[in-house]
């Protein structure tokens, strides 16, 4: 296309568009750079595009489903096709048009299915992109902004899932507008008036429909799109990381050009990952509004639950007591039982995501660029973190399930409740111990692995009785992947006096920061340096190659075999 | 941009075993080995294999292509009857055709990228993210001579202005926004519910009035005040039974240990009990009575209430008992309420006992 | 007619008008009423069995006379349709103690239950066994039975009846499985943890129509498979499970290379 110019005119009709377009806009410059650009090729990295292609599937659905849907409060007696249990009923029409759209449009049924499926498959999506990303460190300089537009797209993420859940104004997600305005109404001194705010009056009033359905088809997905589109521009901007091995530096990016292999797959992506959603959209069933009803104050049904993303939250108010909690401070009442597990649990998960990258920075002193990912062993302080973090949020989940846990293992909630209640103080911390444990075996195998070699399982016998194992030493793109990484030291600072005996200011924060790297990195494994390798090898005898090659069973004790120690 | 260029040519150190290992001096790191070398695939050694792939992305491609046609198919000829197994059908044809058309598509191209597209690793060099210094100082220059120009900072009184005018103007927007997103603002409405002295109560859903001597003991009953049937069919109506609600139940007046009275009055009735059925903690429905236990249970985050000790909190994330609805017999023998609740029935919020 | 209105001034007109009115009276109710199968064809034989059967299975815990021990609760007005429900739910004879009752294959054939059923409604007034009418799931109205099942059972028995918990290891039982007679008379009764729904509270009709908008849900679900009508927990158990665990098996193959 640079080419337009100077050559020839184009001929064919996709050149000449190419021509127009080119002499309009300069567009192959940028086309140039996207069609052969490099892109690293793993599996993993193909999570993200699971939430993405999940979006579109959102989008496509949803388009279908706001032909149908009526965000109105309005009350109607229900006659349509919808089932028996309905006809005649009082209620809103945007429960009735909820109806309609699956029993009279054909297909709606299949279109709110795939939408609801593929809501829970987004957020999975984006959690299990999240996890890549964190264990990775994928989230270091220079993408750390990135990685803050991809937490906040998770938070919006959340945000269209419950708007879009209370859509249909049953009585399963009225119970969890309820909440909401219960937890709304905890807050100090303004709560009556967010709820005020959010409800046009008292819950539930006549136009919280209509507000949640503005905000979940055009607010968050207008902001969900702008962020997506920076997320894959910054992406582009900054090439993809990835992941270490031979010939792979910070310096440079190893794959496949967008055109035509990457691109192909990644189109192919969309269309499995649509596949899959349209699969579980025909055979299996999800929200059949019907069975919950539609809006009334009164009901409310067992196994009451929000979507799976936002179970952490019903798990922790569940799991905190109301004995001793609630305060009254001068004639107020300070809600500690909900604000505690409502507001300040969330707040604390979501700040660690959003400091997590910085906080890194910090207490590693490091400020270079990484474009290679680390292997999550590495780095097992921060593994841990993340795992403990993970297994908070799968407590809290599980404990949002206690009722579902109690039935179907026949415990008693309240003994549930109980475990979950020490579990949440205790899994953590024993995951990130247990994990940082693992990373550094891991660490040390490799070490071995490295010096060793791997154990091939052939005994041989020397002359002089002696037995030994022949180890087969690593190839060097193995050793390569286990030596290439950086162990780092808990930081230094500089003494508390200066040169002329005085008080350096902020030596005392600098004195907490270090203890905080100390946390990180005070249990450390190096990697293999070449001298150790060769210390090994002399230690060991000869080299193992020959070992391979040569008759060992002929040769003295001394010979040339690793030898088991 | 090459193909396998190996930046750094494999310098294995342990090379060091052709000659005297103890003598020579070891690099601090190893040496990078360099891209590993491209290996082929089946499609690219043997025609045949290739064939043979092309002709499975081919049929994908049909598949898909069935997958539609048999989409549209179902679409026409399988029209629901309005029964639960028809629109399952129906739902049923329609997802697995799509799935197929979708996944044919999909599954093809993957395949034919994995199997007959180039396969040859390419290396980009990257370069820093941040800009050069020449370009940082031509856009410093830049700005700096913009400021200059405007002279913000010589103009004190004009930068005021300016920042003061553009802080403004939003109200003229939000102002109107908030006073309006509330409805009246009223927050002191939580304090009160329908109930009022004299209030009948209902069953809920059907209205009906409750006598005394309809209720055995054990039973439990979901009520509402008694209102109009017009009433009960508008907006109002479920705003107000959002806070109207209540459970009645039907205790031995043996083991009715205690309620909320206060001394002088008596708020039950011969075992009857009254109480607000919006939970305490965050507002669920809480109608899970355990008639043995007289235990009242939230099912959404288990609140355990007492219905025998004055709704006590035995369990759960609530503190406080369910405000209690004082209630008495009217002369026909049906029961009625003696007023509203004491107390804002529901969630606690800061200024409820002002 | 004449002999009647001569004699209509006879000293024994009255008895025999007012014995005619009770005649009339009963006639009707005997047509109209809900005809306790049991209770009315119960005879003393059957209720002599019943006692045999209760001292030898029941007495144990509820007491020679059915009047109650500290261990289990008194039969005496509990009606046939208590036992009926406990007995032929298997419930009843209790094998061990736990939370509650459990469920089992049922102990005492129907003869057996019906006996015992008579003899323990011998005892005291309660409600009867409904008669086939009464539970008859065509004769509801499932939509106003619908609204019916929201109020009063779906915080405990689930929105369609998949069951749920209650505190303290109790539970509130699925009811795909339980027959129309059961459910009928678990509402009646109150068994266990669950309270009594009389019919000044929910009448017979309406409890007919909550049967019928039960059976209607054992059509399964319009969608699909229902996964346990279990609600939004169950639902993201597939998503991930069924949803991501594809998607991700096939990104795997996308990016493995070919061999």
């Amino acid at each position: 296309m640079s080419t337009i110019h100077s050559a020839a005119q184009p001929t064919t009709p996709i050149g000449k568009t190419a021509d127009y377009l080119d002499q309009r806009t300069k567009v192959g410059v940028l086309t140039k750079q996207l069609v052969r650009k490099v892109f690293p090729d793993h599996w993993s990295f193909m999570l993200g595009e699971i939430a993405l292609w999940s979006f579109v599937v959102l989008i496509l659905s949803g388009f279908f489903l706001t032909m149908f849907f009526e965000p109105s409060m309005a009350l109607t007696h229900y006659h349509g096709e919808g089932p028996a249990s309905m006809q005649g009923q009082l209620m809103s029409v945007a429960f009735a048009s909820t109806v309609d759209m699956s029993f009279e449009v054909r297909g709606g049924l299949l279109m709110r299915q795939i939408h609801h499926w593929s809501a829970l498959v987004f957020m999975a999506g984006i959690v299990v992109h999240m996890m890549r990303v964190f264990f990775t460190g994928a989230f270091r300089k220079p993408r750390e902004l990135n990685y803050l537009v991809g937490v906040t797209m998770m938070i919006l993420g959340l945000g269209a899932g419950f708007t879009g859940y209370s859509l249909p104004d049953d009585v399963l997600s009225g119970n969890g507008l309820r909440i909401t305005d219960g937890v709304v109404k905890s807050i100090p001194i303004i709560g009556s008036y967010m709820s005020y705010f959010i409800f046009g009056g008292e819950f539930p009033g006549e136009h919280i429909i209509p507000r949640l359905f503005t905000l979940h088809i055009l607010v968050i997905p207008a902001l969900l799109l702008a962020l997506i589109g920076l997320h894959l521009f910054l992406m582009v901007l900054n090439k993809h990381t990835q992941y270490p091995g031979g010939g792979r530096t910070d310096r440079n990016v190893v794959g496949y050009p967008a055109v035509p292999a990457f691109a192909t797959k990644m189109g192919g992506n969309f269309f499995i990952v649509f596949g899959v959603l349209a699969l579980m959209g025909g055979t299996m069933a999800i929200n059949n509004v019907w069975n919950y009803g539609p809006f009334d104050p009164s009901p409310v049904s067992a196994g009451a639950q929000p979507d799976w993303y936002m179970l952490f939250l019903e798990g922790s108010l569940r799991l905190m007591p109301g004995q001793g909690t609630e305060w009254v401070i001068g004639g107020y009442t300070l809600s500690l039982n909900v604000l505690i597990p409502a507001v300040v649990v969330p707040g604390l998960l979501f700040t660690f995501l959003f400091v997590y990258p910085f906080l890194e920075a910090k207490v590693t002193g490091d400020h270079r660029e990484h474009h290679v990912l680390d292997r999550p062993r590495n780095v097992p302080v921060r593994t841990g973190l993340g795992v403990a973090f993970l297994a908070a949020f799968v407590i809290l989940a599980l404990a949002g399930s206690n009722d579902l846990i109690a039935t179907h293992f026949a415990l008693s909630i309240n003994t549930i409740t109980w475990v979950f209640r020490v579990l949440i103080f205790v899994g953590p911390v024993f995951a990130f111990w247990i994990t940082k444990r693992i990373c550094l075996g891991l660490q040390r195998k490799d070490r071995e692995l490295v010096l060793h070699g791997h154990e091939t399982g052939r005994i041989v016998r020397f002359a002089n009785g002696e037995y030994i194992e022949v180890h087969r030493p690593l190839d060097e793109h193995d050793r390569w992947l286990r030596v290439n990484y950086e162990a780092h030291k808990p930081l230094e600072i500089a003494p508390a006096m200066d040169a002329r005996g005085v008080r350096r200011k902020g030596y005392m924060v600098d004195r907490q920061w270090q203890r905080v790297s100390r946390f990180f990195f005070e249990d450390r494994v190096e990697p293999v340096t070449p001298a150790e390798l060769a210390a090994a090898h002399a230690h060991g005898g000869h080299d193992e190659l020959e070992a391979e090659r040569g008759t060992p069973e002929l040769v003295s004790g001394s010979g040339n075999v690793e030898r088991e120690h | 941009m090459s193909e396998n260029v190996n930046p750094n040519p494999s310098q294995d150190v342990t090379a060091s075993r052709h000659g005297a290992h103890d003598t020579i001096t070891h690099p601090e790191r190893f040496a990078d080995p360099g891209v590993p070398e491209h290996t082929t695939r089946l499609a690219d050694r043997d025609p045949q294999a290739a064939k043979r792939a092309e002709r499975a992305i081919v049929l994908l491609f049909t598949l898909s292509i069935l997958g539609t046609i048999g989409t549209l198919v179902a679409y026409f000829a399988f029209r629901p009857d309005g029964t639960t197994e028809g629109v399952r059908l129906s739902n049923l044809l329609l997802g697995v055709g799509l799935a197929v058309s979708l996944l044919g598509i999909g599954i093809a191209a993957v395949h034919w990228a994995k199997t007959l597209m180039s396969s040859h690793e390419h290396v980009e060099e990257r370069h820093e993210s941040r800009s050069s210094d020449e370009v940082r100082t031509v856009v410093a220059q830049g700005f700096a001579d913009g400021l200059a120009d405007s002279g913000l900072a010589r103009r004190g009184v004009l930068k005021g202005a300016v920042v003061s005018a553009l802080a403004l103007f939003p109200l003229t927007i939000a102002v109107p926004l908030v006073s309006s997103v509330g409805g009246e603002w009223n927050v002191g409405k939580f304090r009160h519910t329908l109930w009022k002295n004299g209030t009948r109560l209902a069953y809920d859903p059907s209205g009906r009035l409750i006598k005394a001597a309809d209720l055995t003991a054990g039973s439990v009953a979901h009520v509402i005040p008694d209102v109009s049937e017009e009433m009960r069919e508008s907006h109002e109506w479920i705003t107000e039974k959002s806070k109207a609600v209540v459970l009645l139940v039907r205790l031995n007046p043996q083991d009715l240990k205690a309620d909320q009275s206060p001394e002088g009055e008596t708020w039950s009735y011969d075992g009857i009990v009254a109480y607000s059925k919006i939970c305490t903690h965050v507002g669920c429905p809480v109608a899970l009575y355990e008639q043995q236990t007289h235990h009242l249970l939230c099912p959404c985050h288990q609140s355990t209430f007492d219905v025998a000790d004055g709704a006590k909190v035995v369990f759960g994330p609530a503190n406080r008992p369910l405000p209690q609805l004082p209630i008495t017999v009217d002369d026909e023998g049906y029961l009625v309420a003696q007023a509203d609740f004491a107390e804002p029935i529901g969630p606690s919020y800061w200024e409820r006992l002002k | 007619m004449k002999a009647l209105a001569a004699r209509r001034h006879h000293r024994a007109a009255p008895v025999v008008l007012l014995l005619l009115a009770l005649l009339v009276t009963g006639g009707v109710y005997a047509v109209l009423a809900p005809s306790p199968a049991t209770a009315d064809t119960a005879s003393t034989a059957d209720i002599e069995t019943g006692k045999k059967l209760f001292q030898a299975n029941c007495a144990t815990c509820h007491g020679p006379n059915a009047e109650g021990t500290s261990q289990a609760p008194s039969l005496v007005g509990v009606g046939a349709a208590a036992v009926d429900f406990q007995v032929s739910t298997g419930r009843m004879p209790m094998q061990m103690n736990g939370p509650q009752a459990q469920q089992k294959p049922r102990q005492m054939d129907e003869e057996q239950t019906a006996a015992l059923a008579a003899y323990v409604a011998s005892l005291g007034p309660g409600p009867a066994i409904p008669t086939d009418e009464q539970v008859d799931p065509a004769l509801g109205d499932s939509s106003n039975g619908a609204l019916l099942f929201r109020t009063n059972c779906a915080m405990c028995h689930n929105a369609v009846g998949a069951g749920g918990a209650l505190s303290e290891g109790k539970w509130a039982p699925a009811l795909w499985d339980v027959s129309e007679r059961n459910i009928y008379q678990a509402m009646v009764t109150g068994p266990q943890s669950m309270p009594v729904f009389n019919d000044a509270n929910i009448t017979p009709e309406e409890k007919r129509d909550i049967i019928a908008f039960l059976v209607e849900q054992r059509e399964g679900s319009a969608g699909g498979m229902a996964l346990g009508a279990l609600g939004p927990v169950s639902e993201g158990l597939w998503a991930w499970v069924v949803g991501i665990g594809l998607i991700i098996g096939a990104a795997v193959w996308i990016g493995a290379k070919s061999s």
